[in-house]
């Protein structure tokens, strides 16, 4: 097999079955009466949970390829996203649903006066045309250049879901000030490669005749 | 192999909580010693009583009784494995966890301040003179879920008039162990430990507020707050502070652990009020343990028959 065969048949299918095993196990769970006293509670964090661990392990896709030169793992990021997104959706879904059923004044007042709901809304609002423009064609119909300016807002989207975390926890942050932290770190190393591109293109600037002459 | 031996389990022990409290009530009722259980003196506290333990002569609630409620009480299962007890941790399942080791014997109680009769009791003795009572209660947490829960306990009136408060006794101010060995989560500073809590003194002399020592019949669980916690149902779940030791008489306005840890959001009175929200979230509806929809939040937590005079001329929104 080819590396393109590799990932295609092998790798991608794997990922894809595991990144399915959160869900997996909360209808497990669910099934086997083992989410506890609170079972919509339970759901409404776990979702949570896995849409910000999906958000975060998609944005570390550059740092890991960069750093252990495994130029391939790009060819899994389109899926990752995905799943955050997907995620979201359940999360959002659980909210809507089994939540607030269906109750849109509730809803609406939530989100207005909530600022940790306004948050969270808007996070999950400006994930929904990332994951419309994740097909290759739509990719093609925007353009490189575009395409990867508008997919520029997950950072935005990553920052959002961590302040959403941050704003309703009671009392203890420990939980979302790590997510902080790791967040912080890999919006930091794309920070960190900015300015060493920019100085290494000075440095070139620098060091050509046409400037020192 | 390890049997036990079956002949001194009691029936209680074996049959279902729920179905045994029922039919407890039942038969007490058939027989008429409702009576006489509420004029049985004292308590059979034994000495090395844990988690779990039977509670003997204790005056049965029934819904007819004053402050009863006739509504479904949550499984025992659920009020056990669902709890707020930051010294155990801050997930809901923590405290059943972790609290498992927690030694509740010997405990004293220490009763001080504006008071006549100030004392260091140990929890017997503290206990002994009264008669307990089973009250069916609502409970409100300010995370907006409740439950039902039968505690057994004793009227914090009838205790307090033992200790002959001052006329500068105008606030009753409770505190819970610190003990990060046993306490796991107090290591962490989370909150500022040890955890404090305090009413007024009407408020603590009102028939409604009880110190608890047990629930569905038995000793208190560890995690619900053994051996002696503060049961006040029309206030958020957080003032009923739990595994107490020291009790104190102040002339002024205790400073609660939830106060410092956010002074805009807890407040000192605590009353539940749905129309006062908490600054992140609603407090107008709640969800029951155990139902689906959610249930609108009632004024007082439902009491405010009983309580509302407390406040009459307070503006609840500042004072929250
Ligand atoms: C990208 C979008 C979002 C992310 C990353 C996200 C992430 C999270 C996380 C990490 C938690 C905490 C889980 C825990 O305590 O373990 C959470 C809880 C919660 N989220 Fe979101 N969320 C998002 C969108 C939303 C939206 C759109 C809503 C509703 C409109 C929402 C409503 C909630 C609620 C109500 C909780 C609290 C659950 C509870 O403790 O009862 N979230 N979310």
């Amino acid at each position: 097999m080819t590396q393109q065969e590799w990932i295609e048949r092998v790798i991608k299918p794997t990922l894809f079955v595991v990144c399915l095993i959160p869900l997996a196990l909360i209808a497990w769970d669910a099934f086997n009466n083992h989410l506890g006293a609170n079972p919509i509670e339970k759901i409404m964090r776990r979702t949570g949970d896995w849409t910000l661990r999906f958000l975060l392990i998609t944005l570390a896709v550059t740092p890991a390829r960069q750093l252990l030169n495994l130029p391939w793992l790009i060819k899994l990021r389109r899926m990752l996203g995905l799943f955050a997104f997907f995620y979201a959706f359940m999360h959002f879904t659980n909210y809507i649903w089994l939540d607030q059923f269906f109750d849109v004044d509730e809803i609406i007042k939530d989100v207005i006066k909530r600022k940790y709901i306004t948050i969270g809304f808007a996070s999950f609002l400006l994930l929904i045309p990332l994951a419309i423009t994740s097909t290759n064609n739509m990719v093609k119909r925007l353009g490189g250049k575009r395409w990867q300016k508008l997919h520029k807002s997950v950072y935005f989207i990553a920052i959002g879901g961590v302040i959403h975390y941050l704003w309703l926890v009671k009392k203890d942050l420990g939980d979302p000030l790590i997510y902080a932290v790791l967040l912080a770190i890999l919006l930091g190393y794309r920070v960190w490669q900015r300015q060493r591109k920019k100085s290494l293109e000075k440095e070139q600037v620098a060091m050509s005749p046409v400037r020192s002459g | 192999m390890l049997i036990k031996k079956s002949a001194d389990i009691l029936s209680s022990e074996i049959t279902d909580k729920r179905t045994y409290l029922s039919r407890r009530e039942f038969v007490e009722t058939a027989m008429g010693i409702v009576g006489a259980a509420a004029i049985m003196p004292g308590l059979l506290l034994p000495g090395a009583a844990q988690a779990g333990t039977r509670l003997t002569g204790v005056r049965p609630a029934s819904p007819r009784a004053p402050f009863g409620t006739d509504e479904e009480r949550t499984p025992y299962e659920d009020v056990t494995h669902y709890n707020n007890f930051y010294e155990f941790g801050v997930e809901k399942e923590d405290p059943a966890l972790m609290s498992k080791n927690f030694r509740t014997r010997p405990w004293t109680v220490t009763v001080e301040g504006e008071v006549n009769k100030p004392a260091v009791y140990q929890l017997e003795d503290f206990i002994q003179p009264h008669t307990l009572e089973e009250r069916i209660y609502r409970l409100r947490c300010v995370e907006a879920w409740s439950m039902v829960i039968p505690w057994v306990g004793i009227p914090l009136a009838d205790i307090i008039k033992r200790f002959e408060p001052t006329s500068k006794a105008k606030y009753v101010e409770f505190t819970t162990l610190h003990d990060p060995a046993q306490m796991p989560g107090q290591r962490r500073a989370v909150l500022k430990w040890p955890y404090v809590e305090g009413l007024r003194i009407d408020e603590a002399m009102h028939p409604l507020t009880m110190l608890a020592v047990g629930l569905y019949g038995e000793t208190l669980p560890n995690q619900n707050g053994a051996p002696l916690r503060l049961v006040v149902p029309w206030k958020y779940g957080f003032k009923n502070i739990k595994s107490i030791v020291k009790i104190r008489f102040v002339e002024k306005q205790p400073t609660t652990a939830w106060m410092v840890a956010g002074p805009s959001e807890y407040g000192f009175y605590a009353n539940v009020n749905p129309d006062v929200d908490h600054p992140r979230w609603s407090q107008g509806r709640e969800r029951r343990i155990g139902e689906f929809l959610k249930r609108k939040t009632l004024m007082f937590n439902g009491y405010a028959d009983q309580v509302a005079s407390l406040y009459a001329h307070m503006d609840l929104k500042r004072y929250f």
